[in-house]
């Protein structure tokens, strides 16, 4: 089953506010992804389905939208701004001290499935750049000290 | 006389949101009142036109004559759409998540005094995923304004009705473009729409649609509370209006300041973000974000408005300047640009599909050290063929234009690269 019946009668609800069922689809897809962490193929089945979607025109929607992970990502996603105010304050450097200090490069996830690190363009923050935004939390401007702290709180919050 | 901020004056310097009742005590909603009960919508297009209000979402088109374009109801009881665009993704651009995240209201009632003057039925705010805070904090001022009546079924007994919706997006800075929003809005990959027809008269599902930029809308309150003539008088040159400048880059206080139409780009440098950090040369700066052409030290003195910087070159865009010092290597700022204008194109025409990932690889190369002696040549080629008129929409022409200038006014960086085989700056572009 994709969804609960408490999630899916929610789902109805939020479907119901749209003025047709394929308006939904981005809604529909980040509904299961705030859920389940991503959207696997069982849930774009069933979606394509509820929302009156061709399989393949949903699998295009999905794959355009940067935000939508059709793959599995890891507990905490880093989204680092690599836009052009970010890139003059350094965050290439401030990246690179991320990459020690997860081991993975752009794009991966830590084989622990704890992290995965991903950029993302301009975050409106151009006046605490470089900055990045950690499950929805927009941090910055970011120093290697900084980083290590706010891994540090993850790994804090993941073994309470 | 210290010069007035209206967009901003609500604005706390902790943070916080402003409340429902904190607006309403600085006189939030009277214009919507106002409006409702003494002015017919064509009134409120009427004052917004005569009030010079340039739309700032970068093109700035005037915004009362843009919604002189909708047909009259006469009758006509079809949904009719008002979209506010905050998908806010173009590099260098950080304006308007200040203005929702500090003060929703203020948007919400020009949302509803758009809305109103279109005869429209519907209004959607339209908001990029990345900005979860301005979510929740519009979500929450809805709520708050549905309960104290003025969204919803016949507000104040006046039969206008506003049903209002807000849709998070996920991430392609196309969706910000207005066609290819409405695509989005209506569940389908952001690509545009030809025109004509245009938005006002066949947007949304076909309907009559008014897209306009956040910033746009937070003026339209004060505009109408306070008049036309006021809000003219509050510029410095001939246009209209207080302005949202921003600045980033190495400057001592990065930031967005709430100033004059037409203060001059040296004061709002050097005085409002505290001017260059540690002894570093200005080089020359983007003046609306990453799709307006560089303008140089030579500048400085223009006042910063429509008309001025176009005459310049350039284009005021979003008024959000980046600024590149020499410690930069401007081919690995253009490199990074183009990677993200290659990143973003939405692949529906090939001169950008294909031309945008070309570019960017050959900044790479040069960035490098591994350029060769025609790159110069085949970038200004495609700065041609990714220019107004070869493509589907303004986003290859902004990719191009920043380059174009770029190209003109640090040829000798560029060349540098070629012939040294190597940045100079030493930053070897990953990007
Ligand atoms: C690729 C692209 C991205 C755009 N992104 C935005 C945006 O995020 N916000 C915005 O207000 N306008 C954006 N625009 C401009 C819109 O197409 C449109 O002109 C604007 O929203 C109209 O509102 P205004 O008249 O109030 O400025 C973008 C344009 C292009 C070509
Ligand atoms: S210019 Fe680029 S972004 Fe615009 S429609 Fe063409 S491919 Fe898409
Ligand atoms: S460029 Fe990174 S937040 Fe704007």
């Amino acid at each position: 089953m994709v969804l609960t019946p408490d999630e899916l009668a929610l789902f109805d609800y939020g479907l119901s506010l749209e003025e047709n069922p394929r308006s939904a689809c981005v809604a529909a897809m980040k509904f299961i992804q705030d859920r389940r962490g991503w959207v696997d193929d069982e849930a774009m089945a069933w979606l394509a389905k509820k929302l009156d979607m061709n399989l393949s025109d949903l699998e295009s929607v999905a794959t355009f939208y940067s935000l939508v992970f059709r793959k599995p990502v890891g507990k905490h996603v880093i989204l680092m701004c690599d836009s052009v105010s970010c890139w003059i304050m350094g965050c290439e450097s401030v990246g690179d001290h991320l990459r020690r200090r997860l081991g993975i490069d752009l794009g991966q996830t830590t084989p622990d499935r704890r992290f995965t690190w991903l950029t993302i363009p301009c975050l409106g923050a151009c006046d605490m750049a470089p900055a990045m935004m950690v499950d929805e939390i927009l941090c910055g401007p970011l120093t290697p000290e900084l980083i290590d702290k706010i891994l540090d709180a993850c790994e804090e919050a993941d073994s309470s | 006389m210290t010069a007035e901020t209206p967009l901003t004056a609500g604005i706390q310097a902790n943070g916080d949101v402003l409340s429902l009742n904190r607006y309403e005590d600085m006189g939030g909603y009277q214009a919507f009142r106002t409006a409702l009960r003494e002015m017919t919508p064509s009134e409120v297009i009427e004052t917004v036109k005569a009030s010079g209000l340039r739309g700032r979402g970068g093109a700035g088109f005037p915004t009362g004559m843009k919604w002189s374009f909708v047909p009259k109801r006469n009758g006509d009881t079809g949904r009719r759409y008002l979209v506010a665009n905050g998908d806010e993704m173009e590099p260098g651009t950080f304006k308007d998540r200040l203005l929702i995240e500090g003060n929703p209201h203020q948007l919400i009632e020009g949302v509803l005094l758009a809305a109103y003057a279109m005869e429209a039925d519907f209004g959607y705010v339209f908001i990029r995923w990345a900005y979860r805070d301005s979510f929740l904090r519009l979500r929450h001022a809805a709520a708050e304004a549905r309960a104290a009546g003025y969204i919803g079924e016949d507000i104040f007994g006046s039969g206008f009705n506003l049903e209002f919706h807000v849709h998070v997006s996920a991430g392609r800075y196309m969706c910000g473009e207005e066609t290819a929003l409405l695509t989005s809005l209506q569940g389908g990959r952001a690509n545009p729409r030809s025109k004509p027809p245009f938005p006002p008269v066949a947007g949304l599902y076909g309907k009559p649609t008014i897209i306009q930029n956040i910033e746009t809308l937070c003026n339209v309150p004060h505009i109408v509370r306070n008049g036309a003539e006021w809000y003219r008088n509050l510029g410095l040159t001939e246009e209209s209006g207080t302005k949202l400048y921003g600045v980033s880059g190495k400057v001592n206080r990065p930031g967005i300041y709430e100033l004059p139409m037409g203060t001059p780009i040296r004061e709002i440098i050097e005085q409002h973000a505290g001017g260059m950090k540690d002894g570093l040369r200005l080089r020359g700066f983007l003046p609306g974000g990453a799709s307006t052409p560089f303008l140089l030290d030579e500048h400085l003195d223009l006042p910063m408005d429509f008309n001025h910087i176009a005459n310049a070159g350039s284009r005021l865009g979003t008024g959000t300047m980046i600024i590149l010092d020499d410690s930069t290597c401007p081919v690995g700022m253009l490199a990074n640009m183009e990677h993200f204008y290659a990143q973003e194109s939405c692949g529906w025409c090939t001169p950008c599909r294909e031309g945008l990932p070309w570019v960017e690889k050959t900044l790479t190369a040069i960035e490098k050290g591994e350029g060769q002696e025609d790159d110069l040549g085949i970038l200004e080629d495609h700065c041609k063929l990714l220019g107004p008129g070869y493509t589907f929409c303004a986003l290859a022409p902004g990719a191009a234009d920043p380059l174009a200038s770029a190209l003109r006014f640090f040829r000798e960086d560029f060349e540098a690269h070629i012939t040294g085989r190597g940045c100079p700056w030493g930053s070897g572009g990953r990007y």
